[in-house]
């Protein structure tokens, strides 16, 4: 057979690429990052054959959990079809034989970089999330063991001032994406950089949320039915980013978060869901009714 | 213009792989693997070093796999290492045991076992030979031949196979810091996250690991100004040494697995800020490749230091060095990044409407 670079021959590696003993290992790590909500367990990561930086900590979850039986969903800033999304469901199907789907539903572990996908997840359902940047806490000190004196004293008078500071300069305390959440009323943790717009969406969610950062070899967890919540002053309540007037132009959703499309040539924006499984879904519903008032 | 504006992620891919392969094949000389161990073996040391994983024929085939980039090759190592069980660990060995291929001193004209200049690139005039271009197997084969038979006639006699470290001496006149041998089981930092502030076993494993650009960037600083360090090389050797590693059924017996070649500096780093003696900064790397190993030196002794200085911040050295972190994170900023921005740019619209920009 002519194989091509970079593809792996299922036989060569152990289920799911990593030796057994490394997998026990993540997931020790993954029980007391899921006891203590927010806190950021290290782990000895291991190198994959994708890049540090491209989501290995969110692979070497998926991996040391998933069983032949499970079905993955892998999204990449809310695509199915994003490259690296597709590079490492490649990975982890070569090496598992698992089943794929783009459906939020049907899927026991979605791994995701940047979004939370807009159908409510279950309680028999995983969010594994990659993670570039762990430490919320890195505006305040570079030194590591400087926050991570600050996290154990939560001595978090840093971080408010520096929202407090971005408030008086820039007249907003919140960041872009990646804005800080206090878990379970102890840890400051960073939701990794998923837009504002899906921060709520953790606050007491019914699935596990796991985050993992392959470089910076953290796992931290948020466990079902817990309190978090987005960093914010009495004054200047939470906000989301303002998707209003905004409606998909596939599917007519509205009240998503949307990717936005310049058409260079009519000079015109448009909008479409950034979730491109939730968006397919509709528009199959959409055909599906369709056909039934024909029939 | 169709619906989906970026997507087909799946094709691109493919065919952007198969585009690889194309770049890979170019020209009409197989490339053997044998030819880029033996004939680009400093280029094998580097890769082997970088990955922590000493293992010549597969950085050969690393090498050949992507057109020779360092970088690629490195990770190929490192990923395939991770899948395989470590069943062993191997004895501790000293430099001392080491069958010297070279061995030099800028302190002392005369050491003890003598001074062996070796094989270097430090005095050969770096003039391009254009003979190369036309170089025969068998004129080589022929070279070889009696470079191996004037070799035998003239052995180095008066030079010892290994020797004590010249660094002893001073050590007997008491006129190096005091250092307490540490006889702790070595933190690995392979099979767990670098411990803050880092064990010295760690600091050296991650040094020896890591780039050998990054390291000998930051010691070119340190010397240069940056830092406190004057160094001289106290002793600088490379050669080979031999690995064991218990027998499982008795503890008292040995295996010998096999050689490594490796480059060792101990360095003299000047005095102590506190009138201690002189300062030792000590280096070991894979393969033959001096610059890494004194470059590891400067840094292990400019991390003892309590100073201003971004080489003596522990975080700032061992951090930012590793070939797979460095190269990965600059990397994934070639990923879409679609999500962010639009968060990004919704709060620099946000603030525009409000009169707080622009």
């Amino acid at each position: 057979m002519n194989q091509r670079v970079g593809e792996v021959q299922s036989t060569d590696y152990n289920f799911a690429f990593l030796d057994e003993g490394s997998k026990r290992e993540i997931r020790r790590s993954v029980l007391k990052a899921v006891a203590i909500p927010g806190y950021q367990v290290p782990f000895g990561s291991r190198e994959l054959p994708i890049g540090r930086g491209w989501g290995t900590g969110g692979i070497q979850l998926t991996m040391s959990l998933i069983g032949p039986k499970d079905v993955l969903k892998v999204i990449d800033q809310g695509n199915d079809d994003s490259v690296n999304a597709v590079s490492i469901k490649k990975l982890i199907c070569a090496t598992t034989g698992v089943e794929t789907t783009t459906d939020t539903a049907e899927a026991d572990i979605i791994q995701s970089r940047h979004r939370i996908p807009e159908e409510p997840l279950r309680e028999d359902q995983v969010l594994v999330l990659q993670v570039p940047n762990p430490e919320p806490l890195r505006g305040v000190s570079p030194h590591e063991e400087v926050t991570r004196q600050l996290h154990g004293d939560a001595e978090y008078t840093g971080i408010w001032v520096n929202l407090f500071e971005q408030l008086l300069k820039k007249g907003t305390p919140f960041r872009g994406a990646a804005h800080p959440v206090m878990a379970n009323h102890r840890y400051i943790m960073s939701p990794s950089p998923i837009p504002r717009y899906d921060n709520p969406k953790r606050n007491q969610a019914k699935c596990l949320y796991l985050l993992g950062a392959g470089r910076e070899k953290k796992i931290y967890a948020v466990p079902p039915y817990t309190d978090v919540e987005s960093l914010a002053f009495e004054d200047y309540p939470f906000r989301r980013e303002d998707m209003s007037g905004r409606k998909c132009r596939i599917c007519g959703a509205e009240n998503v978060y949307f990717d936005e499309i310049y058409d260079a040539e009519k000079g015109e924006h448009y909008y479409q869901c950034s979730d491109t499984g939730y968006c397919q879904k509709r528009r199959r519903q959409q055909e599906e009714q369709g056909e039934e008032k024909h029939e | 213009m169709g619906y989906v504006a970026v997507t087909g992620g799946q094709e691109a891919i493919e065919a952007s792989i198969e585009l690889l392969k194309e770049y890979r094949a170019k020209g009409c000389q197989e490339l053997d693997i044998q030819v880029v161990r033996d004939r680009m073996a400093l280029l094998i040391d580097r890769i082997m070093s970088e990955a922590g994983l000493y293992a010549p024929d597969y950085a050969a085939l690393a090498l050949k796999q992507c057109e020779g980039s360092p970088e690629e090759a490195v990770f190929l190592l490192r990923a395939y290492r991770s899948t395989l069980q470590r069943n062993y660990v191997s004895k501790t060995v000293s430099g001392e045991d080491m069958h010297i291929r070279r061995r030099i001193s800028s302190a002392f004209k005369d050491i003890p076992g003598g001074q062996m200049l070796g094989a270097t690139y430090d005095y050969v005039h770096r003039l391009l030979d254009f003979s190369l271009k036309n170089e025969k197997e068998e004129e080589l084969e022929a070279w070889r031949d009696s470079f191996v038979q004037s070799h035998a006639q003239n052995e180095y006699v008066t030079l010892s196979d290994t020797a004590p470290r010249v660094l002893d001496l001073l050590r007997a006149e008491g006129l190096l810091e005091d250092v307490e041998e540490d006889t702790s089981e070595p933190c690995d930092v392979t099979m767990e996250k670098l411990p803050l502030p880092a064990p010295r076993s760690a600091i050296l494993q991650t040094l020896t690991r890591a780039d050998t650009g990054f390291v000998s960037g930051l010691a070119y600083s340190d010397i240069r100004g940056f830092g406190m360090s004057h160094p001289t090389i106290g002793e600088l050797r490379y050669g080979k040494l031999s690995i064991e590693v218990v027998y499982p059924l008795d503890e008292e017996e040995s295996w010998y697995v096999g050689d490594i070649c490796v480059t060792e500096v101990e360095g003299l780093m000047g005095e102590r800020p506190d009138k201690s003696g002189i300062g030792v900064g000590y280096g070991c790397v894979f393969g033959r490749n001096d610059t890494k190993a004194i470059a590891m030196a400067v840094l292990d002794h400019a991390l003892t230091l309590d100073i201003d200085s971004p080489t003596s911040d522990m975080e700032f050295v061992l951090l930012h060095g590793d070939c797979l972190e460095m190269n990965g994170f600059i990397s994934h900023l070639k990923l879409p990044h679609y999500v962010t921005f639009q968060s990004k740019l919704d709060s620099l619209r946000h603030r525009k409407k409000e009169g707080n920009w622009k």
